[in-house]
């Protein structure tokens, strides 16, 4: 009977192990066999010819059918939402592993970890509502570019507080005794010898936050992004991303040549989200491993 | 502002009041949702929105066929990925050598990676033109579909948990059972499961958390029906996929406000989760715990 038992137990956690390694298996390979063969530079900018991609490149010709403008979009996002809450997850992780008593500690991190939690088109939504209330009472402000960064920086902020907060924790405790003895402040010490070598921790959060800023289609979807825009002229335009150009194709698509663009554009998302969070992974390790020896 | 150390600039009022701005802005997501939906909270609130019609011509608002497709989508998905997540732990922690352990863990924190909107791409090219076929009713589009992607998504958060859970507890434990002639099944039932209480407790609630939150694989293949669900393979919709399917309407209707009504369901329903993952979990972040880097 024992023996029964044994068996199922193991018979269980494999198939459990053969279905989920089956579903990424089937995920990919259709990804890779259906979206592989257009991968290229035709994908991306509609064209093989140089001198037309320098053009496009340059902003001297329009591209239409085509990855680019839902690439720079994504970019001009990340860049946005980044330098709006890089500052931010900086200071309130600074604050909550150097300044702040236990009960703002713990009264904090809850906060940070409802808003981790929070649904992103939940945020968008405060995005949304937030302009079109500006909008009817203030200013002309529309959604656009800088609200999607805005609301994704909102989207982000907890994983950079974390990193940050557990980057500055998890420094051998010397550093600081070390440096307060030498007479060092404060505020110098932060500065100059703690958060430097924080900075790998610091770093994989950024990376992090850098890939979900990437990924996430529902905040955007509320608060600006349109199927074709082309590149945007301004941060108060309207523009193109890569997840929603994904998500309008699988919706939308009318032929066989559509369908093979939003593969080809899921599948460059992929590359780029996996490659992010690789480098994440490997920097938090690297910051581990220097800690731990102390090596350069 | 002078401070004791006498530098013009006191660092740590400053970072206090940036933290605090913080905070305050993101209760005023809560905030301004209510604001906005003021008009709605009135007498007949009940009566109006938690009836299960929706047929905004009919000047019927009832999203509570949403809120059910929301729990049924987040229940049957935690069915379908608890045992799943479970198996692969028991896989990692305890049945494979250790390099196909690696590689399978390898392979998990890979999944943790891949965009939601790539399963739902995934989803609608594949798995729901295939439960067309086997259910042959319906477009596919179901309650069961869109559970099935999400346990996808969610298993790899609950593994990640789980094995990290597991391997919390100490080796003599198992060395222990195994002196006393216990076998793989010994360890999980006397030692792993108790001891990982809390551990799995967490993994549960960040994988709920998730799937509440998720509103791409809903939105793309559970349909979006507004009728109440009814079988597996109904067509439902649920809140979040309300929200992002409503923003079309009338900024200022009474059918576009509802949608404030789902907003602050799914921010308290996370503040519920938020709350009782504490219970279970004192030191761990969330946004360490759903991407493995605790």
């Amino acid at each position: 009977m024992n023996r029964i038992y044994d068996f199922t137990l193991s018979l269980f956690a494999g198939v459990c192990g053969l279905l989920l390694i089956a579903s990424v298996a089937v995920m990919l390979g259709f990804l890779v066999g259906q979206g592989g063969s257009v991968l290229g530079l035709k994908l991306i900018f509609g064209s093989t010819d140089f001198r037309e991609i320098i053009d496009i490149i340059l902003l001297r010709q329009v591209v239409i059918n085509a990855l680019w403008p839902a690439l720079i979009g994504t970019f001009l996002l990340v860049f946005t939402a980044l330098i709006t809450a890089l500052p931010l997850g900086l200071g309130v992780g600074v604050y909550l592993a150097e300044y702040a008593g236990k009960p703002a500690k713990v009264f904090f991190s809850l906060i940070f970890d409802l808003l981790a939690g929070v649904p992103s088109i939940v945020i968008g939504l405060f995005g949304f509502s937030v302009t079109i209330y500006l909008h009817s009472h203030f200013s002309d402000l529309m959604p656009c570019l800088l609200i999607s960064g805005m609301s994704l920086a909102l989207l982000v902020l907890p994983y950079l507080v974390r990193t940050t907060q557990s980057a500055l924790e998890e420094l051998p405790s010397a550093l600081r005794v070390t440096s307060f003895a030498l007479g060092a402040e404060k505020s110098s010490i932060i500065l100059l010898v703690l958060l430097p070598q924080a900075l790998p921790g610091i770093f994989s959060g950024i990376v992090l936050a850098i890939g979900r800023a990437a990924e996430d289609t529902a905040v955007i979807m509320l608060t600006g992004v349109v199927a074709s825009a082309g590149i945007p002229r301004s941060i108060f335009d309207n523009y193109e991303a890569l997840p929603f150009y994904i998500y309008h194709t699988a919706s939308q698509f009318s032929n066989q040549h559509e369908l093979q663009q939003g593969i080809g554009a899921a599948l460059v998302l992929l590359i780029i989200c996996t490659l992010l969070f690789t480098g994440a992974g490997l920097l938090r390790k690297k910051a581990t491993h220097h800690f731990l020896y102390h090596s350069k | 502002m002078i401070n004791r150390s006498g530098s013009i600039f006191s660092g740590h009022t400053f970072l206090l009041l940036l933290t605090a701005g913080c905070g305050l802005l993101i209760l005023a997501v809560l905030g301004f949702m209510v604001f906005l939906g003021r008009p709605l909270f009135t007498a007949d609130f009940f009566n109006l929105f938690m009836s299960s019609v929706w047929a905004p011509d009919q000047h019927l608002f009832g999203i509570l066929p949403f809120v059910c497709g929301t729990l049924a989508i987040v229940i049957l998905s935690l069915l379908i990925a608890f045992p799943l997540s479970l198996g692969n732990a028991v896989l990692i922690n305890l049945l494979l050598p250790q390099l196909p352990a690696k590689f399978l863990y390898r392979i998990v924190k890979l999944m943790t990676g891949i965009p939601t909107v790539i399963y739902g791409f995934v989803g609608i090219s594949l798995l729901v033109p295939f439960l067309r076929e086997w259910s042959a009713s319906g477009s596919g589009m179901s309650l069961l579909s869109a559970a099935l992607l999400l346990a996808l998504l969610i298993s790899p958060t609950m593994i990640l948990v789980f094995v990290e859970s597991f391997t919390a507890i100490p080796q003599p434990h198992l060395n222990a059972v195994a002196a006393l002639g216990g076998n793989v099944r010994h360890k999980l039932i006397y030692t792993l499961l108790p001891g990982a209480k809390n551990g799995i407790m967490t993994g549960l609630l960040l994988a709920a958390g998730r799937a509440l939150g998720d509103t791409m694989i809903a939105l793309m293949v559970a349909g979006n029906a507004t009728a109440m669900p009814e079988s597996l393979f109904a067509s439902v919709r649920t809140l979040t996929a309300h929200i992002a399917l409503v923003m079309a309407a009338d900024f200022d209707s009474t059918e576009f406000r509802t949608i404030f009504i789902c907003g602050i369901i799914l921010y308290l329903g996370t503040l519920i989760l938020t709350l009782t993952l504490r219970v279970f979990n004192r030191n761990g972040s969330k946004a360490d715990l759903e991407r493995g880097l605790s």
